[in-house]
């Protein structure tokens, strides 16, 4: 097991050093100059050599690169062009928004799914089972963004049970934050949920087949503790990789749900931040998010060694 | 050369199959339908999808306007005939470019076998960390917003999942007898490849890129809602969508009937895709 968690940490490390060579190549070296990038072809030559200067572009590519990833693995992301603030402060901020929103919906998809694609499955081809697939191919044809502004304005507009955007902070109590937080992670959850309850259903249909669940039901066990007992912890197995495999979908999505409420999380901030060709920003939080992918994939590999020892040999 | 994937032995059966699944059916008729409006709305759309007409705007339905009209007076059904268009040949130009390149690299894995094996199968899992939204920012400084950032964006994207399908349905391939057969004959590994692997993984192919055209349309209408995407006159429905959000209150239908379109379009692509798995493999169909 050790031996192969070494060699997976290898390929992570190799895997995010070339991650770090693509995002700079394709942010800083092939849109030409970014101080042009950043300051607009109106800009006049004395500001443009004055930022050139500031952010180190008279420097060779390579050298700016290596300053660039020093400063990633030290902490040390820059300064915001717009904001003249440290990015590394700008990201801390701004995660205490869009983590909580992610973990809030992965929670959520979680709630949702697991129950009902096991209510689904012990009901096989009854109106449950017919009814939540239907349900679940609309949620997963219907963009996160369009149920977002669906639930804003049943829950916010119309009904005022709930904020229609921003986000008060923490220090205005745990309440407010997270009741500002419910309308983004139910859009988010909901799809991710509908593909996850499917996952689930199919699963679970698979091992209640299985020998050992026959076994279960001749000493006696009832069909419901048969699969509560037996089933369900098997039927995990696949649900858990594609929550692995949904993680970058739930970024993205976080990305875009953050813009239709108005949160200030790192999906507003880059998209800010792209407006106002702030491409040290960029370029950091790009980084920031593609390593979170990286190492989330990582994190599951390596978990599933050690749950599966057949997979060890594997990678 | 042996026949296509499966247990599909000739064309009645699967002509057959087909007519009897009613997710696949269901799926056609949608998917068609989509397709015949957009197809449409190249030579003929009740108005202009671009004209805007300030006095008439904010009309509710009526029988000149079906959908009515938006804050600018544009006729909201001709902007969602047009924003068809978009939406399927961004999707398809994506999922052409991801298959185009994905397809070739995954059979070449699975024929090459060591280092080539290795060395596609890594990159194409370090692809998958690059969701299509952050390529999309990426690509932006490059190509500017626009529907070929987009294309390049989803595509991008795609193209390890073509790589991984291709190479899945092509490794046991290889261990098969009729290849045995041919490379016994003399054939080399890329007309062996040609000729028999690339025929009879070709329905998984096609069954992946029907999925991966209902993501596409999703990720188009996300990428166009942020900007991203197709940028005006032309119309999007996502961007149609961006654009109603601050009138959600004082229009709901044009946020509305863009999401009836893109739910309408994913679902009849995702059924569609559903419906030819189970044709194209009965076991699977049996299975579940």
């Amino acid at each position: 097991m050790l031996s192969f968690a070494l060699r997976r940490m290898i390929a992570l490390l190799v895997t995010l050093a070339v991650a770090t060579v693509l995002v700079f190549t394709v942010l800083e070296v092939l849109p030409g100059d970014p101080a042009q990038v950043m300051l607009g072809t109106e800009a006049r030559p004395d500001t443009l050599a004055a930022l050139r200067d500031k952010l180190g572009l008279n420097q060779p590519a390579p050298e700016r690169y290596l300053h660039w990833v020093a400063g990633l693995v030290t902490g040390d992301l820059g300064v915001s062009y717009t904001y003249a603030t440290p990015v590394a402060e700008l990201v801390r901020d701004r995660l205490a928004v869009s983590l909580p929103l992610a973990v809030f919906a992965l929670a959520l998809t979680t709630l949702i799914a697991i129950p009902l694609g096991a209510w689904a499955a012990a009901r096989r081809n009854s109106a449950v089972d017919v009814g939540v697939m239907a349900a679940t191919q609309i949620g997963i044809a219907a963009p996160n963004f369009w149920l977002a502004m669906l639930l804003a304005l049943l829950f916010a507009i119309t009904l005022r049970w709930l904020p229609a955007g921003g986000f008060p902070g923490w220090s205005a109590g745990p309440w407010p934050a997270l009741r500002a937080l419910i309308l983004p992670a139910v859009a988010l959850a909901l799809p991710q949920a509908s593909i996850l309850a499917r996952v689930m259903r199919s699963s679970l249909l698979d091992t209640l087949g299985d020998d050992y669940v026959r076994t279960a039901r001749a000493k006696g066990l009832s069909a419901g503790q048969a699969l509560r007992r037996h089933a369900l912890r098997n039927a995990m197995i696949p649900v858990l990789t594609i929550m692995g495999l949904q993680f970058s979908f739930l970024l993205a999505g976080t990305i875009i749900i953050e813009n239709v409420f108005y949160l200030p999380g790192l999906g507003r901030l880059v998209f800010q931040a792209i407006n106002q060709r702030d491409l040290i920003v960029v370029k950091s939080v790009v980084m920031l998010l593609v390593a979170s992918v990286i190492v989330v994939n990582f994190l599951v590999d390596v978990a599933y060694a050690a749950v599966d020892p057949r997979l060890r040999r594997r990678g | 050369m042996s026949v296509s994937f499966g247990a599909s032995r000739t064309a009645d059966g699967w002509q057959f199959r087909a007519l009897r699944h009613p997710s696949f059916l269901a799926g056609a008729v949608l998917t068609a339908l989509v397709m015949t409006i957009a197809a449409v709305s190249l030579h003929w759309t009740p108005w202009d999808p671009t004209a805007i007409d300030i006095p008439a705007k904010f009309q509710p339905p009526s029988t000149a306007h079906w959908f009515g009209t938006d804050q600018f007076g544009r006729d909201v059904l001709a902007m969602i005939m047009r924003g068809a268009v978009t939406s399927i040949a961004v999707s398809i130009f994506a999922v052409g470019l991801g298959a185009g390149v994905g397809v070739p690299l995954g059979l070449l894995a699975a024929q090459q076998r060591g280092f080539a094996d290795q060395a596609i199968m890594r990159a194409s899992d370090f692809v998958f960390a690059f969701p299509a939204l952050l390529i999309a920012i990426m690509l932006r400084e490059v190509f500017g917003p626009g529907a070929t950032n987009a294309v390049v964006a989803i595509g991008i994207f795609n193209i390890p999942v073509f790589a991984r399908v291709a190479y899945g349905a092509a490794l046991p391939l290889w261990t098969r007898d009729f290849v045995l057969a041919a490379r016994v004959a003399g054939k080399g590994l890329v007309r062996i490849t040609v000729e028999h692997i690339l025929p009879n993984m070709v329905s998984l192919v096609i069954v992946q890129a029907t999925i991966q055209l209902s993501l596409g349309i999703l990720a188009e209408a996300a990428l166009s809602y942020v900007g991203l995407g197709v940028q005006p006159p032309a119309p999007s429905w996502g961007r149609m969508l961006n654009e109603a959000q601050t009138l959600m209150g004082l229009a709901p239908r044009l946020a509305l009937i863009p999401g009836f379109a893109i739910i309408v379009t994913v679902l009849g692509l995702n059924l569609l895709g559903d419906g030819l798995r189970d044709i194209f493999d009965p076991r699977l169909a049996r299975e579940r």
